[in-house]
């Protein structure tokens, strides 16, 4: 600094720092009016002149051979124009799958869940395809179901897959366990020597929905060349792609995939729903075909949150400090794989919560049943983890006496602890001060509800359903923290393609971004914005439609998309501007001799040095050339885990949140109103302030869901699901979303474009556990399951 | 499906009439969902839209004369003080949209245990009005009305053009317990009325039971109990082994069912608390110690 001052150079100027609309700034999102005034266009909305409506068949029994399938009627029905079953597949590839290629396209001689699709009809109207549907006659030889660990592993159990040759059959220990992960670290028998206290606990985990808000939808049109495109909804472009264009029987350059308007995904699109249904019938029929499922089918037509049973055994000396962990986590993946192998190494590599724990014993694993498919879903294995080990630090703090945060704290991870996997913590890992944050926040005021007029019910549990002015209501506080990992684990290529052009039009400097990431309401397309504004110092920035016509850009999933495809954009926005400063300096280098001695920067679309003098317009520098270029772009590789020991440097980056729950719950009629659910999260750089804030708010939101509502019952002794709508699968209302004060904190994480961390999952974490601690502390309750019922709090 | 519109009230019994099988429509909150979802598929759809006195309200001396679509939203504004029981219930029903458009009338004609509007007719003690083109109207007391899951006492002819709502004589409760805020379908639910006039108490209990019940041996004890203390004069506070009797009672006046929203035990269990409190604030109202207690919302 004092060099700088004695030089008289002006102060410096960084790349961006002067271009309005870059990153740090809360711009708004192009599609927020749209959708608050219902004229954003989903992808249920599309029309093609002279289009067909395609319609699923499902079975209606969860574990049955199929005897026949009877297609004659609804063939024979007027407006009909294809019925199509496994038979009518047309090569040999009848399967897809993320991961394991087990899912069948059609059912093939079995079913595996309710609601597996079994037939395909396409007509002219909805409502001739739906009732024609009901006109095929499927006979079904009812099968066992198996619905939980011990009729899975049971010595004479039904295999739910036969003849396996997966990657995982060969390492796991029966043929209805999907995957397993073990973690071994330590000496877990020798640390338990050490133990003053040892707390146990068994936990359950309920089957959450996404419950996004637009159902499956798409639209595949055939074009001349044989090919097809397929305009959809969906989380991942390139991966749809790779699954569905073997099955067509054509190469991926022939099956064009353009992202339709997406209704809100949260890991329920990951998997394909009805993309190679309305991609065969539109090949079948020669013309396009719209599927849309309604919110029944939508329950049915993708995977759900795993189910889970917890066993978990702590031990801490009295001082309070954890000794060792012991834990058995026992995912139900339902009928097919999907996520489950990667669901099960999050579950295991995640299972110690963000605590320095040296001692472990942990085994993961995942579950073939005949219970809805389970996969991806925010917070994907830690979200269950975090129930559990959350609920067992208030158990080993109570045993000990100790304030239930300062215990915590105590025994917080920071930057420099070891992972259970041996892999070190390598960026800042603030967990004392997350809980440090939450704790000091003003606590809501007691009984809100009193006002002149009477109680205002609406301040109440059981809201305007009238059912308390104050009688039975207690008030209870909960705290709780958790860990995610963003990005793809173990090992997995997870790159990102980002195609930046730069020219000009009308006389102004113009960039286009254009990747294949799905936006799925997370505010991506606002962020790829700020970053070619930050990069590339214009005010104009394009955002292409996603498609398949430009490389990978990953998932929209994992936390990833700022950090993966938004470091593919910044990257690909670097070396444009390289490239239009080397226009400036072949054109104009003579002009000045800054353009050989200074560092450039574009800014307010302008050439400037470093130094802040004005070198040339980027008009003028690019005249009619035009900058374009296509990069892939990649984070740190990661490594598998060992299959025996669970070693590995398996993540890229760690995401904390910490909640504080303050509810009042109704004793007498065990119902619940959350008051307030405080927020404390690192996010290294908030690129979108507002958005991070939404984030976190949502987050929030789905994890008190699940805490206190969001559950899709299934029959144990059916495996049918019994409550497939929104009548009955209870998402939160606004009546239900207390209060969400959000501290943020901007800890840089060096390894990370701008230092960000990915941020979308981690409130989904500890929100839930935080709910059941206040909720516990209410009533008293051990209460060991969620979603929390009234039953449960009554005992009737 | 055929699509009829009657322009009167003459044209609707005509059609209904000569298409039995013609299912009545006014909001379509409920019969659009069960086409939508494909669980009906009914012959004729029976448009009352058109008829502008189904959605209207007559404040007598004695009663209300309630149209069968006066929209939930037109209760809660313009009838809580003659009918605090029905306005209380409507709040409950489903989101502000929904109020808009769903009416009394439907409530009654899908006759299912869980319609919020059940538990405050049956405490009110109304009537329903019905009529056919060829037997004209008749009146079926809400006792009378519900014979079983999802049957009412209605004729294949006759249509439900209104009910007769006694003006409140006293405070009237309603609660329902649901496990969310707003918005939601009933666990179980409950309507209390007092009836000061004739010295009596009615109730109502929804989704209990196969169809919406009174609690008619709750009702006698504490009708019994309030005459035998003079409790009507003095307006004493009802002393709490009353309040419990009436409670139990009230429990144990259910026949519920396990289901996915809710255990049998829990209803009988939820059905007596909410009672107990319901009772415990129509009383304070009475006893006029209390400026509000009918809750705000």
């Amino acid at each position: 600094m004092a060099d700088t001052r004695t030089t008289g150079i002006p102060s410096k100027v960084t790349q961006g720092s002067q271009t309005k609309g870059g990153i740090g700034e809360s711009t708004l999102r192009p599609d927020g009016i749209l959708k608050v005034t219902g004229e954003f266009a989903y992808s249920s909305d599309m029309w093609h002149e002279d289009m067909l409506w395609g319609q699923i068949l499902r079975s209606t029994v969860a574990h049955a051979e199929i005897v026949s399938i009877d297609t004659s009627e609804a063939l024979a029905t007027s407006g009909v124009y294809a019925v199509l079953t496994y038979e009518d597949l047309p090569t040999e590839v009848k399967n897809y799958g993320l991961e394991i290629q087990d899912t069948p396209v059609l059912a093939h001689g079995k079913v595996r869940h309710h609601g597996e699709p079994v037939a395909l009809v396409a007509a002219d109207h909805p409502e001739t395809a739906r009732r024609a549907a009901a006109k095929i006659k499927v006979e079904y030889k009812e099968l066992p179901v198996i619905t939980d660990e011990a009729s899975a592993t049971a010595p004479d159990a039904v295999l739910v897959h036969e003849n396996r040759d997966d990657h995982h059959s060969g390492h796991v220990p029966h043929p209805n366990i999907v995957h397993r992960q073990p973690i071994i670290r330590g000496d877990v028998a020798k640390a338990r020597e050490r133990a003053d206290v040892i707390v146990e606990g068994e936990y359950t985990f309920g089957m959450q929905d996404q419950a996004f808000l637009g159902p499956e939808s798409g639209l595949a049109v055939p074009s001349e060349d044989g090919g097809v495109d397929l305009y959809v909804a969906t989380q991942w472009l390139h991966s749809d792609l790779k699954q569905i264009a073997p099955v067509l029987g054509l190469p991926e350059d022939k099956v064009r995939m353009t992202l339709s308007g997406v209704g809100g995904a949260f890991g329920g699109r990951e998997d394909l729903s009805m993309q190679i249904h309305a991609c065969l019938l539109a090949l079948r029929t020669g013309k396009p075909v719209k599927i849309v499922y309604n919110r029944f089918e939508s329950f049915f037509g993708h995977v759900h949150r795993h189910p889970a049973k917890l066993y978990y055994e702590h031990g801490a000396t009295k001082d309070g400090k954890l000794t060792h962990m012991k834990c058995k986590i026992v995912l139900d993946g339902g009928a097919y794989a999907s996520a489950s192998p990667a669901v099960v190494g999050n579950a295991s590599s995640l299972s110690v919560g963000p605590y320095v724990i040296d001692d472990v014993d942990i085994e993961a694993i995942a579950l073939y049943s005949n219970n809805p498919p389970c996969g991806a879903m925010r917070g994907f294995g830690a979200v269950q983890a975090c129930f559990a080990y959350e609920a067992q630090m208030d158990k080993l703090a109570d045993k000990l006496g100790m304030d239930r945060v300062e215990f915590r704290r105590l025994n917080a991870m920071e930057q420099g602890t070891i992972m259970p996997t041996g892999q070190p913590v390598d960026s800042p890992a603030p967990v004392a001060e997350l809980l440090r944050r939450i704790k000091a926040m003003p606590l809501p005021p007691e009984r809100q509800w009193e006002s002149s007029e009477g109680a205002d019910v609406r301040q109440l549990p059981g809201g305007l359903s009238n059912t308390t002015h104050g009688e039975g209501v207690v008030r209870g506080v909960g705290y709780a923290v958790g860990i995610k990992n963003v990005g793809f684990s173990e090992g997995f290529d997870d790159y990102s393609t980002a195609k930046v052009r730069m020219e000009v039009i009308a006389g102004e400097p113009v960039a286009t971004v254009h990747t294949a990431m799905a936006e799925v309401g997370q505010g991506g397309v606002t962020v790829h914005a700020q970053i070619a504004r930050t990069e590339l110092g214009v005010h104009q920035v394009t955002i292409h439609p996603a498609d398949t016509q430009v490389g990978s850009a990953g998932s929209t999933s994992a936390s990833r998309q700022t950090y993966v495809t938004g470091g593919a954009v910044k990257n690909a926005c670097e070396l444009v501007r390289e490239k239009v400063l080397e226009i400036g300096r072949r054109k104009m280098g003579t002009y000045h001799p800054a353009w050989a001695t200074a560092e450039l920067l574009l800014e307010g679309g302008k050439v400037v040095t470093d130094g802040g003098e004005v070198l040339a317009d980027i008009v003028d520098v690019l005249e009619d050339e035009v900058v374009e270029l296509e990069e892939e772009w990649r984070h740190r590789p990661t490594e598998a885990f060992d299959l025996t020991t669970g070693q590995g440097n398996g993540h890229v980056q760690y995401s904390f949140a910490a909640h504080r729950a303050v509810v009042e719950v109704d004793t007498e009629l065990g119902l619940v109103k959350v008051i307030e659910l405080a927020c404390a999260q690192d996010v290294g750089k908030a690129l979108n302030p507002l958005s991070v804030i939404g984030q976190i708010q949502g987050g929030t939101t789905q994890g008190l869901g699940v805490a206190v509502m969001e559950e899709i019952i299934v029959d144990p002794k059916t495996a049918k699901v019994r409550n497939p709508s929104f009548t009955d699968y209870l998402i939160p209302t606004i009546l239900d979303t207390p209060t969400i004060p959000v501290d943020v904190l901007e800890l840089a994480d060096q390894h990370a474009p701008y230092g960000l961390r990915g941020i979308g999952e981690a409130p989904t974490l500890s929100s839930t556990p935080a709910v059941l601690a206040a909720i516990r502390n209410a009533t008293g309750l051990e209460l060991n399951k969620t979603p929390v019922r009234p039953e449960h709090l009554t005992g009737s | 499906m055929d699509f009829l519109r009657p322009a009167s009230w003459e044209e609707a019994l005509a059609a209904k009439a000569e298409h039995p099988t013609a299912v009545p429509i006014a909001g379509g909150t409920d019969v659009m969902v069960e086409i939508n979802f494909d669980h009906r598929r009914p012959e004729y759809l029976l448009d009352l839209n058109r008829i502008g006195d189904l959605g209207e309200w007559e404040v007598g001396e004695k009663t209300v004369r309630l149209g069968a679509s006066v929209p939930y939203t037109k209760i809660m504004e313009h009838l809580r003080g003659e009918l605090p029981g029905l306005a209380l219930a409507s709040h409950t029903v489903a989101s502000p949209q929904i109020r808009n458009r769903g009416g009394v009338g439907g409530n009654l004609g899908t006759a299912s245990p869980a319609g919020d509007a059940h538990p405050a007719l049956l405490s009110s003690g109304c009537e329903v009005e019905v009529e056919s083109a060829a037997r004209g109207v008749r009146m079926i007391p809400i006792d009378e009305f519900y014979l079983g899951v999802k049957r009412n006492a209605l004729q294949a002819d006759e249509l439900i053009r209104a009910v007769h709502l006694p003006k409140a004589d006293g405070p009237q409760q309603f609660s329902k317990v649901g496990t969310r805020n707003a918005m939601v379908i009933a666990v179980c639910a409950f309507g209390i009325a007092l009836h000061p006039e004739t010295r009596t108490v009615r109730t109502g209990i929804g989704s209990a039971a196969p169809t919406p019940v009174r609690a008619k041996e709750a009702e006698a004890f504490l009708a019994a109990a309030l005459e035998e203390g003079g409790f009507w004069e003095n307006g004493k506070i009802i002393t709490p082994s009353v309040a419990k009797q009436f409670a139990d009672l009230c429990s144990a006046a259910c026949n519920p069912i396990d289901d996915v929203r809710g255990t049998a035990s829990y209803r009988r269990h939820a059905v007596g608390i909410m009672a107990r409190r319901t009772l415990g604030w129509a009383w304070e109202s009475y006893r006029g110690q209390s400026a509000r207690t009918e809750g705000v919302a």
